[in-house]
């Protein structure tokens, strides 16, 4: 198992969380782990590992920081 | 039929002329840049005799089309020396549409040392003496205005706009007897040196905007809403967390100006996220989601009560948060709603007076973090115009210059708002080309760098493909400041092929044109480029177009540094 930090922000949080160390298996990626978290992929408007855009096909490190944010545009 | 309306303040005397055809298929930027361009010399000192205030409603305002009413008003710019187009919600350009104003231009300078008002009505305008608002701030001058003359639009300056304040703006009623502003470039300064304290406009008996084909727009602006509405941007984000939603994306990204751009992240974000905004919102009883104008069907304003549930202010933006919260280090939702209210009153723009305000921290005149010292640096120094509020005023660049920094974020003597170019790049070759100077609006690259709006992700850490995105964006935001839309139609423009057509449809329908979507390319392209050349006839070179050296330190957390060079950057005019 390997611990990634995992940020929900805007409505993601919504019935779910804010942040949260979360215990993964080794191989997980980033689809797999929005996926768990009740998401649908094409929900996902930025996806960011340790602050840098990252494909849904992107395995995880232990200590990895994970931001998901829904579509939202900007200001 | 629209007309021009001329005021000329050095001989107090009005006069209404008919739309010259160059002109007729333009409005808004498009029609102020046109007419500054035309009637401005490049050269003139931008509080002298020789500037030219113009103001011109979208080409759509005052139609039923949602999202249509934004005001352009344009001049040269006393804080940058360069052209100056600035746009602002609130209910002027429906009013000013539905009189007929195709543009109303504002020149000379009347002799003395008397303040004046102008009232536009149906019979034209009127130029009025007026004493007891001189002085005074913008809320009274808007409540005064409504007693004197019902509920008019209103454009009006305030003290920082008297005082003549590079920094000053100029002040619109919006829907609900509050603010909004023509915020960037001192615009403000430009109203005071032509003596003008408000302008009042007054619809009432103003026909409904006429229609060449009713049948046809209606159909048009009913697509038009539906992709706005279908869009995640439009349809949720905004309406949801207004322009606020931004901070805590722009922070995971590490583009989130903190301590003077010292730093991409802070630490107490959450603190000043949209989300707490709402949350802070709803728990007061305040309106987490407010239209500015009516026929505003995003809503990205809000209206923030105090603790104690009183009005503090509406229309608190992302801007403002973030450089108070993070790049002041303010980190308090109360104090920013209090100082957003204060620079509201005082007439000064918010972007510009808080990037002024981290620089004077960093120059030592008050400890970052000092939210009490700021609201103090704004109701006693800004008001009154002590020497200290009178430097605040005059924007970051001069600032910086007084107190010795060298860590000042202006591109053309214009504050870089909140976003920074190390981690979003994209964002960074607007801020360097910009015709306005530093402005993230004339091509708001950030959408796309970090949500891939229009068509996938252009990696905001890299350097492809970021001239050829702002380019695309600069020319597509013409059209948007032309026609009166909010900035954010941009998003579903980008994304939802029926939204460009559907306005496209709605001007046809409107003037009985028949534009294609390539005209607006061409819009874009033409009046960039007049823009432009007024730079340069102005003095400006290539050499303006570049980022403070300070862009070129590593920014925590990513490492992001500006590394663009000259050449690559200049690549931007190739078009
Ligand atoms: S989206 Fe925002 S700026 Fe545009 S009209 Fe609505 S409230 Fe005003």
């Amino acid at each position: 198992m390997i611990e990634v930090t995992v940020n929900l922000l805007a409505t993601f949080r919504t019935d779910r969380f804010k942040d949260e160390l979360q215990q993964v298996c080794e191989g997980t990626t980033v689809g797999s782990l929005v996926s768990a978290l009740g998401i649908l992929e094409k929900e996902v408007g930025m996806a960011l590992v340790n602050g840098r855009h990252a494909p849904m096909a992107h395995p995880l490190s232990h200590g990895d920081v994970l931001h998901l944010a829904p579509w939202i545009a900007g200001g | 039929m629209d007309k021009i309306f001329r005021v000329d303040m050095s001989a107090l005397n009005c006069s209404v002329e008919p739309v010259p055809s160059a002109w007729a298929a333009l409005g808004g930027r498009a029609l102020t840049s046109a007419i500054v361009a035309e009637e401005v010399p490049p050269a003139c000192h931008a509080l002298g005799a020789n500037n030219k205030l113009v103001f011109a409603p979208g080409m759509l305002s005052g139609t039923t089309a949602v999202n249509s009413g934004r005001l352009s008003a344009g001049a040269k710019s006393p804080l940058t020396g360069t052209i100056k187009e600035s746009n602002a919600g609130g209910t002027a350009a429906q009013v000013l549409a539905r009189l007929g104003v195709k543009a109303l231009i504002i020149e000379g300078i009347p002799k003395g040392d008397g303040w004046y008002g102008l009232v536009v009505n149906k019979m034209g305008v009127r130029i009025v003496e007026e004493k007891e608002l001189i002085g005074k701030g913008n809320f009274a001058v808007i409540e005064a205005l409504e007693k004197r003359l019902g509920k008019t639009g209103v454009l009006t300056i305030g003290p920082a706009g008297e005082m003549k304040m590079l920094a000053a703006n100029i002040s619109v009623r919006d829907a609900d007897g509050k603010l909004r502003s023509h915020g960037r470039g001192g615009l403000g300064a430009v109203m005071g040196s032509k003596r003008i304290k408000y302008i009042a406009l007054d619809g009432a008996d103003a026909p409904a905007v006429p229609l060449a084909d009713p049948a046809k727009f209606t159909a048009a602006a009913r697509t038009f809403a539906k992709a706005i509405m279908n869009h995640p941007g439009t349809g949720q984000g905004l309406p949801t967390y207004g322009t606020a939603e931004m901070v805590n994306i722009v922070n995971a990204a590490g583009g989130l100006p903190t301590r003077n751009f010292m730093h991409g992240r802070y630490e107490h974000n959450e603190k000043i996220s949209g989300e707490t905004l709402r949350e802070t919102i709803i728990e007061r009883g305040g309106n987490p989601s407010h239209g500015c104008q009516s026929g505003c069907i995003i809503k990205c304003s809000q209206v923030f009560l105090d603790k104690k549930g009183k009005y503090v202010t509406s229309g608190l933006e992302y801007e403002t948060i973030e450089i108070l919260g993070a790049n002041a280090m303010i980190g308090d939702l109360d104090v920013i709603a209090e100082a957003d209210h204060l620079m509201d009153d005082i007439g000064i723009d918010s972007i510009e007076t808080a990037v002024a305000i981290g620089v004077a921290m960093e120059g030592g005149v008050l400890p970052f973090g000092d939210g009490q010292g700021v609201l103090r640096l704004l109701r006693e120094d800004l008001r009154a115009g002590t020497p200290l509020g009178r430097t605040i005023g005059s924007g970051a660049g001069n600032v910086g210059k007084l107190y010795g920094v060298t860590r000042v974020p202006v591109v053309k003597n214009q504050a870089i708002p909140a976003y920074d170019p190390r981690a979003i790049k994209g964002i960074g070759i607007t801020y360097a080309t910009s015709t306005m100077g530093a402005d993230h609006t004339a091509g708001y690259a950030v959408a796309t760098n970090l949500m891939g709006v229009g068509g996938g992700i252009v990696d905001p850490l890299k350097k492809d493909g970021q001239v050829e995105l702002s380019r695309h964006l600069q020319i597509a935001t013409v059209m948007l400041d032309s026609v009166g839309l909010c900035l954010f139609i941009g998003f579903p423009s980008a994304d939802d092929p029926t939204c460009v057509p559907a306005v496209v449809d709605m001007l046809n329908a409107r003037f009985g044109l028949e534009l294609t979507p390539e005209w607006f390319g061409g819009l874009g392209v033409t009046t960039l480029k007049a823009e432009r050349a007024f730079n340069l006839a102005a003095g400006f070179t290539n050499e303006h177009d570049r980022l403070p050296e300070f862009f070129r330190e590593p920014l925590a957390p990513n490492g992001a540094v500006w590394d663009f060079t000259g050449e690559e950057i200049d690549q931007f005019w190739n078009f």
